[in-house]
């Protein structure tokens, strides 16, 4: 027999998630994960049920809905959690902001971002959660690359980024006291093209935003935004008609689309390959300083 | 599917770790194979072009790539490890790059656990000193199989060979008492690029490879054990459902050798036997599989596994004790008790565990065993013996270094305060 194994990065990878993910199950009483319906909350769902096959997924799917949604990413997620038999739980920004919780940003710039925040913190009290899992990847922001898998949180679900447990080959110590919770990171170590690739070898069902698709766009701080009910337009921004494709999905009020014709997952790939700005380069989120991630973390962003 | 596409597919993955003291230019030498292998998109090289002119700084600070943290950016120094990533057509690198001072140790050792290779820095003003030792000293104990030794800053020795084969000379001096198997020198200027990515001109005494070349071409296939069959079960997938009604898998990752359809089996600590009868994968069923792979394994007889437990093929077992003899590199601030009791993880499995003996520490800088003093503090390294509550399945950490690791964790504040490797 040939002795010579030979596994590709995209398999080693994926290894390595399925590992932490069983660990997760292991070791906590009540996790979840945290889903958007993303690209890489879908593929975060795809190797969950991947690790537990033929086994459900062990549990629930947790979606903070912002409300400014585009309704594919909607309806996507709700088949996809039919179609396979997982728990959704979605909570509502919008619940929040009723409750007295948060108060709505103003202005043009206006995005529901930062109050998700407190949203997740109280589902992941009300649902008394120890351990929220997300596709977070350490590639997408510099604050993001000082992550571990296993990352502590306090009782206020604040990060410490200056005093976090080290992490040792693949060992993962998600002990924790009462009240605290673990952030758990499965494909920290993916970048946005080793996702894409791996899309397109396991062939991923992802929502069809993410191909070519006509759309009525403006252009803010240069690039190209979805327009929506609730997008409030500066006097001089045009709405005009473009072949475009979503980058990523998130809130529509901070995700900027690429103008783009790739009607496949090759062309996505060689997009992908060729361009030169990150995808959160185009996220109005990340852009109001420099340490703009750190501080959302910090504070128990996702 | 385009060609060059095509190939990402059957790239490998290189994990590799950086070291050197503080101002050897560990940072900009990573932002230089970032930025050489177009890994550096335009607006993260804005946003640093910005800070760098904000601080007044003369050159865009290629550092600020990888300092990501406030913190790191105020002190200009690298407090954690961070982890970058960049590929090339031929292999997909991930990078920690961890801080070199000495009070980071743990975060070094942090990085070095996973690593395939260790890029260990000199700056050839100042040749080797004693973090290269101890950084030298960390890639051995953590077993790192290929270790490159980059010279950098050739630039301001005058790109001159008789100051590069002094360093070499030193470094070989005390090379013998480490362990390692694999070194190589390179003569690198982080700062222009020299020998990175393109051969220099400047060296034209130099005839090997250069940082990249070497990065894409270090051959890899045998680091890993594929020698003895090793998987811990970490969860045991029972469907209960009409159409898997009987179905019992057991899920892990491979951690040793290779595992076959049919292989005759052992699990432990039963030690009753049996045959594998299925390798799954989700809506796969594969004959073969290997370290590092997680599937599931089916097994032919009903026994009873759980998680902690281990399969393992019966031409070669593990250690089975509880009476165990390892390395530690302790990590906080708490120093470590002598007959104090400890949360142990190993593999799958968790159990507690009793200092039982401090045999020596380590002087990193002189590599010579201490039996005196026996006050194991952050960052230092120490011989220890341990008593277990429960048996570990265990391999020497030489012999494999998933098998053969472990961390300790303190019962009071659940942080992990220990690394460990058995000996």
């Amino acid at each position: 027999m040939n002795n010579k194994i030979v596994i590709n990065h995209l398999r080693e990878l994926e290894s390595e998630s399925i590992h932490v993910i069983r660990e997760v199950a292991a070791q906590f009483e009540t996790p979840a994960l945290l889903f958007s319906g993303g690209k890489d909350s879908i593929v975060m769902f795809h190797l969950a049920r991947k690790a537990f096959y033929p086994a459900k997924v062990p549990f629930p799917l947790l979606h903070i809905d912002t409300g400014h949604n585009f309704e594919e990413t909607i309806s996507f997620r709700d088949r996809l959690a039919k179609e396979t038999g997982t728990e959704l739980i979605v909570k509502y920004v919008q619940d929040t902001i009723d409750k007295g919780r948060a108060v709505e940003e103003t202005g043009v710039n206006a995005s529901r971002n930062l109050l998700q925040t407190i949203t997740l913190l109280d589902a992941i009290e009300d649902l008394k959660l120890d351990a929220a899992m997300g596709g977070g990847r350490r590639d997408e922001e510099k604050a993001r690359a000082k992550e571990r898998f296993f990352s502590h949180r306090d009782d206020f679900g604040q990060w410490d980024p200056k005093n976090q447990r080290p992490e040792l080959w693949t060992l993962y110590n998600g002990k924790k006291k009462m009240g605290e919770h673990f952030r758990i990171f499965p494909i920290s170590n993916w970048t946005e093209m080793d996702v894409w690739q791996y899309i397109y070898m396991e062939n991923i069902d992802i929502p069809s935003l993410y191909f070519t698709h006509k759309r009525k766009v403006f252009k803010r701080d240069g690039a190209w935004m979805a327009t929506a009910s609730f997008m409030k337009l500066k006097e001089d921004e045009v709405v005009v008609e473009k072949d475009v494709r979503c980058r990523t999905i998130g809130d529509i009020t901070n995700t900027g689309v690429t103008l783009s014709k790739a009607n496949k997952l090759e062309d996505i790939i060689a997009e992908v390959a060729a361009t030169r700005t990150t995808e959160r380069g185009d996220r109005a989120d990340d852009k109001r300083s420099e340490a703009a991630m750190e501080d959302r973390k910090k504070e128990g962003y996702f | 599917m385009e060609e060059k596409n095509k190939g990402y597919l059957d790239m490998e993955l290189l994990r590799f770790t950086t070291a050197g003291s503080v101002d050897d230019g560990k940072s900009t030498l990573i932002g230089r194979l970032l930025y050489d292998s177009k890994a550096i998109f335009e607006d993260q090289m804005e946003a640093i072009e910005r800070s760098s002119k904000k601080k007044g700084e003369e050159h865009v600070n290629l550092a600020l790539l990888t300092d990501g943290l406030r913190a790191e950016r105020e002190q200009g120094i690298t407090i954690d490890v961070a982890y970058r990533y960049f590929a090339t057509p031929k292999r997909k690198f991930i990078i920690a790059d961890t801080p070199g001072h000495i009070q980071y140790t743990r975060n070094m050792v942090t990085g070095a656990s996973t690593a395939n290779l260790a890029i260990i820095l000199i700056d050839a003003r100042n040749g080797v000193i004693e973090q290269t030792l101890r950084h030298s000293f960390i890639a051995s104990l953590l077993r790192i199989p290929h270790i490159i030794v980059c010279i950098n800053k050739m630039d301001l020795v005058e790109y001159k060979e008789e100051r590069y084969e002094e360093i070499k000379q030193q470094f070989m001096t005390f090379a013998p008492k480490l362990d390692v198997q694999d070194v190589r020198f390179i003569p690198i200027s982080a700062l222009k690029g020299d020998n990175i990515v393109n051969r220099s001109e400047k060296t034209p005494w130099y005839n090997g490879a250069t940082l990249l070349y070497t990065l894409e071409n270090v051959y890899i296939g045998s680091d890993q054990n594929h020698i003895d069959g090793r998987f811990p079960v970490q969860y045991v997938v029972r469907p209960q459902s009409a159409e898997f009604h009987d179905y019992r898998g057991y899920a892990g990752k491979i951690e040793g050798g290779i595992f076959n359809v049919g292989d005759k089996v052992s699990v432990l600590p039963s030690g009753l036997s049996s045959k594998i009868k299925s390798i799954d994968l989700f809506k796969e069923t594969l004959k073969t599989a290997a370290k590092p792979q997680s599937v599931t394994i089916t097994l032919e007889d009903e026994i009873d596994i759980s998680r902690g437990d281990m399969i393992v093929k019966p031409n070669s077992f593990p250690k089975s004790s509880q009476e165990i003899e390892l390395m530690v590199c302790w990590f906080n601030e708490k120093p470590l008790m002598h007959k104090g009791k400890y949360s142990l993880k190993h593999t799958s499995k968790d159990v507690r565990c009793m200092i039982t003996e401090i045999n020596y520490k380590v002087n990193v800088d002189t590599l010579e065993s201490d039996y005196e003093d026996k006050n194991i503090e952050m960052n230092d390294i120490a011989k220890i013996s341990i008593k277990t509550t429960a048996p570990l399945f265990f391999d020497s950490y030489r012999k494999n270094r998933n098998t053969g690791s472990l961390i300790l964790i303190d019962e009071a504040t659940n942080e992990t305060v220990a690394a460990g490797m058995i000996i």
